[in-house]
């Protein structure tokens, strides 16, 4: 074993000193060739004899060295860096071919790169600093008979931290936000609500200061404190080294600075960077609905928990689903049918994890599709080089190459472009690190942070795409070599068909792959655009034109109830004046937004709640005259008035899934319902509409009067056929008169929310549309190919048929022809594979069959025109070959 | 006519040079060609030219060791000289060479 690593360490050596060994053999074998003739010659022959002696018994100086050479350095790494050398500069005398074919791979392998980092960086590691994620889990809350997911409550989560042993922390982390004033301008900024070990569990030291203290997060408003992010801590208070101890207004409450995170460290919410951290023991202060830190039935917290090391998701999911059952018994009313789920990281519903993980699950299996057309066109240039180096290689193999050494040479030739394609492909993921956060617009003028991430999992894996392209395209001419034979290597290149079936087969047959590749891509984007549309024009039961809404944050600018209600009563009757003004009203909730409506259990004379069922509704604080704003329709009843104020007594709105479920179809209106343990009369029936999506089913929702249910925060929505920029000027002007320290955010229309809430779908179509035509451009170019090779290769047969009398025309539709059946079976071949692929869109999809005809149809229409686009020049071409010269030759 | 002279057994030649470059002290290539023919009364063919990869792998394996020096003709040679890890891989080979002929002369003796 010593005798082969010191073996080995000498051959290593010999391959950085190869040409000093090499003098020195050199000096060596002179020296005894002359000693053997110095032998000889003192033996009487002469010098001639002596010396052909000698060279005799020594047999063969070169045969030595070549033997010597062998045993010296490492016979696979030299040959190897011979092959690629050779390869290089194969490569460098056809800088087009070598151009075209890195670029393909580029494409190629950058593509697969690019997703790879995002889903690295969004899904699997998506919270950088943050230590083990891969023991990460996220918490939602689960309902028994309902799809989708709710958060958890506070006492539950407490619950949770207490009884379970497998886990080696819990910890909350909820989006919130305030306005900041940044120089002169006031800005949005995210923060999160989390729980006093938070820091702690997700091992991140503040640079400066402390993170949270255990027994912080306990209390109604006790410690307002605050962990500040470091941009914030550069931006907005330059850096003071000072800065810990002092005092930050946050919606209103003065926070004392305790700590600033580390650089680098955004938190843990997909999608938006966090700027500053708080206590649970505040939420009251962010978030809007009131105190819930003792409510069971608030379901508010978005969660998550480390196991400890070895434990599987199964073990720690059986024994958070016995703590559920346990709560289930002793909190029937709030906790009936109700469980906890765990889900690992990149599963995780809530934040921009949830609405991306469908998307980037196509977009692997649409990189591989790119990549495969990529390696199908260089494989072609590739044949088509073999066939012009067949020269080259039966030489070489007449010479005595073996057929083994020849396949390395093309493999290592594989391996520089698809080496080369690599570093492109690299590059750029690296440009399109950030680029998924351009198909998001941006909200309130803060963009999204959804940061791609090269990691050295990433790097592998690139690696082994790169090694897989190598193994594509160096197979195809490998397999050629085979049928190289020395003797007809001499012969003059035999004239080809066009129609023919010989040697052509394997390019035609990459052809087809490509075109089946990328019909099933066309119709995924199709499908997908019918989706989106679908979407975008299905009705959410509301009117999304001539409707705006915007808010004024109160909530940061310290505005306590009473003074709320002024303002937002004065500023109604101001935007009300308005010229082309309908109606404006005040709601605690945005349909279609990411906050969550307040939730409660309720109770319903007469209506025992089965045991299967759970009672808990959610509904909308709102103004009067809110549904014909909104252009929700008013069924029965009426709607709420001014009137309907906090010394009226208390009334509600129900929708009709709610009419339905409680009062089994019978008319509402009059009937009771108990929320929160007052009872309120129902007054009105609205019909459905979305509340947190545009695609979810229908569920029971009811409306209560904002005058009876007090919030600061609160949207204002308008109805009016101006356009949002021209509202927006006059809403500011009066918003400032009432108090010149506010400005409104950014007012939209609830078309524009539709569009926002649906961006993931967006997102999906952009991507599969681009990565689709970027596959038939590189399909085109590859039914170019084998077309305009096949008519060059044929000019005797289409010289010989115009001679016959084969008009402009015929030649024409000989090619087209030939062009459309390639174009056929690929078509053929890519329905086939669509038909079984295109499901696993499902969850993209919405109304829309994954066999929808109108998209197979617009994709072969696609294809059609783009094969024709392709073998246009081959075409003309073959009508202006000359028939005396083809023949001639 | 069948050959009179054997080839060098595979394996053998390593135990011939460190043999020679254990009685002859540091020698040249040449010098060891020469004395493995002498010696084997020229019943050896021995391509010399096969002698220097064998010397190269003796050397990697850290059994012998090379110098340049002066020959007795005042010439420039490389010298091999047998190192402490090459006087022992000799003995064993020797000894296992031994059991090995003892045995192989049995069973022809046997048979």
């Amino acid at each position: 074993m010593r005798e082969f690593f010191r073996t080995l360490m000498h051959r290593l050596a010999a391959l950085f000193q190869r040409h000093r060994m090499e003098d020195d053999l050199d000096e060596e074998l002179r020296s005894h060739l002359e000693m053997a003739v110095e032998a000889n010659v003192s033996k009487g022959m002469s010098v001639e004899d002596a010396r052909r002696e000698a060279l005799r018994s020594f047999g063969g100086v070169e045969q030595t060295k070549e033997l010597y050479r062998d045993q010296r350095g490492l016979p696979m790494i030299e040959t190897t860096v011979q092959d690629l050398r050779f390869g290089l500069r194969m490569f460098r005398r056809d800088p087009g071919f070598s151009i075209l074919a890195m670029l393909c791979l580029t494409l190629g392998i950058g593509a697969n790169a690019a997703v790879f980092s995002w889903v690295e960086g969004i899904l699997f590691r998506p919270y950088p600093a943050v230590s083990h994620q891969e023991r990460l889990l996220a918490l939602t809350g689960t309902a028994r008979g309902e799809a989708g997911h709710t958060g958890l409550s506070w006492p539950d989560f407490v619950d949770l931290q207490r009884s379970c042993t497998l886990f080696d922390s819990f910890f909350v982390s909820q989006i919130t936000g305030t306005t900041l004033s940044i120089g002169d301008r006031a800005e949005r900024t995210t923060g999160s609500i989390v729980s006093d070990n938070y820091f702690d569990a997700i091992g991140v030291r503040p640079i400066l200061g402390r993170g949270f203290e255990p027994g912080e997060d306990i209390g109604r408003n006790a410690h307002p404190v605050t962990v500040i992010s470091y941009q914030l801590w550069k931006g907005h208070f330059n850096g003071d080294p000072q800065i810990i101890g002092k005092t930050q207004r946050l919606n209103g409450v003065l926070h004392t600075i305790v700590g600033v995170a580390p650089q680098g460290f955004y938190g843990t919410f997909v999608g938006w960077g966090m700027q500053f951290w708080v206590p649970v023991s505040m939420e009251e202060v962010f978030g809007a609905g009131g105190y819930k830190l003792e409510d069971r039935g608030a379901r508010w917290i978005e969660a998550y928990a480390r196991l400890k090391p070895g434990v599987t998701i199964e073990q720690a999911q059986n024994e958070i689903s016995s703590v559920a059952k346990r709560l289930e018994t002793d909190y029937p009313a709030t906790n009936r049918g109700r469980n906890v789920k765990l889900w690992a990281l990149w599963q995780t519903p809530f934040n921009n994890a949830g609405t991306l993980l469908p998307t980037l699950e196509i977009m692997l299996a649409v990189v591989v599709f790119v990549l495969l057309i990529a390696c199908a066109n260089v494989g072609n240039l590739l044949l088509v080089r073999s066939f012009a180096r067949r020269h080259e290689m039966t030489v070489r193999l007449a010479i005595g190459a073996g057929r083994g050494r020849i396949v390395k040479q093309l493999f290592s030739e594989a391996l520089i472009l698809s080496a080369f394609g690599a570093v492109g492909g690299l590059l750029v993921a690296h440009w399109c690190r950030h680029a998924l956060v351009l198909l998001f617009p941006a909200r309130g003028g803060v963009s999204m942070h959804l940061p791609g991430e090269i990691d050295w999992r990433v790097l592998l894996l690139s690696a082994g795409v790169c090694l897989l392209a190598t193994l594509l395209l160096g197979l195809v001419p490998a397999m050629q070599t085979n049928k190289i034979d020395l003797a007809g290597a001499l012969k003059a290149d035999s004239a080809g068909v066009v129609g023919s079936r010989g040697r052509g087969w394997v390019r035609s047959s990459l052809v087809v792959v490509q075109v089946s590749l990328s019909f099933v891509l066309l119709v995924g984007a199709g499908l997908l655009m019918q989706s989106l549309q679908k979407i975008r024009g299905s009705s959410p039961g509301f009117s999304t034109r001539e409707v705006m809404f915007t808010a004024v944050d109160l909530v940061s600018a310290g505005y306590d109830a009473q003074r709320a209600q002024n303002f937002q009563d004065q500023l109604l009757d101001r935007v009300k004046a308005l010229p082309g003004v309908e109606s404006a009203v005040f709601a605690r909730m945005t349909p279609l937004s990411y906050g969550s409506f307040s939730s409660t259990p309720i109770s319903v004379d007469g209506y025992e709640v089965p045991p299967e069922e759970r009672s808990t509704v959610e509904y909308n604080e709102v103004g009067p005259n809110y549904l014909a704003t909104m252009g929700i329709p008013l069924v029965s009843g009426r709607e709420f008035t001014r009137a309907d104020d906090e010394r009226a007594a208390p009334v509600a709105i129900v929708n009709a899934t709610m009419a339905a479920q409680f009062w089994r179809g019978r008319n509402p209106i009059g009937e009771r319902v108990q929320v929160k343990g007052r009872w309120m009369q129902v007054v009105g029936l609205a019909k459905d509409s979305k509340y947190r999506s545009v695609r979810e089913t229908a569920k029971p929702f009811f409306y209560v009067p904002g005058r009876q249910n007090f919030t600061v925060g609160a949207a204002l929505f308008i109805r009016t056929p101006l356009r949002p920029e021209t509202v927006a000027v006059a809403l500011a002007r009066e918003v400032h008169a009432l108090d010149a320290s506010l400005s409104p955010y950014e007012l939209i229309t609830l078309q524009e929310q539709v569009d926002r809430s649906t961006s993931p779908q967006l997102v999906a179509v952009t991507l599969v549309g681009v990565l689709g035509a970027l596959a038939l451009l590189l399909a085109v170019i590859g039914l170019y190919g084998v077309m305009a090779y096949a008519v060059s290769q044929s000019t005797r047969e289409l010289g010989l048929r115009m001679a016959l009398g084969a008009g402009a025309a015929n030649l024409v539709q000989l090619v087209l022809s030939r062009g459309l059946a390639l174009m056929a079976g690929g078509v053929l071949l890519g329905a086939v594979v669509s038909v079984t692929l295109t499901r696993l869109l499902g969850k993209l999809l919405y109304h829309v069959s994954p066999r929808d005809p109108r998209a197979f149809g617009a994709a072969f229409a696609v294809m059609t025109i783009a094969t024709l686009v392709a073998c246009l020049i081959p075409a003309w071409r073959a009508t202006r070959t000359d028939p005396a010269e083809a023949l001639r030759d | 006519m069948p050959s009179s002279k054997s080839e060098v057994l595979q394996g053998t030649l390593d135990l011939l040079v460190l043999k020679t470059l254990d009685s002859l002290g540091p020698m040249h290539g040449f010098g060891i060609a020469l004395r493995i023919q002498q010696v084997s009364k020229d019943l050896l063919q021995l391509n010399q030219g096969t002698l220097y990869p064998a010397l190269l792998r003796l050397q990697q394996r850290g059994w012998i060791a090379s110098k340049w020096g002066v020959s007795e003709n005042n010439r420039k040679a490389k010298y091999y000289s047998l190192t402490r890890a090459g006087h022992k891989q000799l003995d064993e080979e020797v000894e296992s060479w031994g059991r090995m002929s003892t045995m192989i002369n049995r069973v022809l003796r046997t048979s």
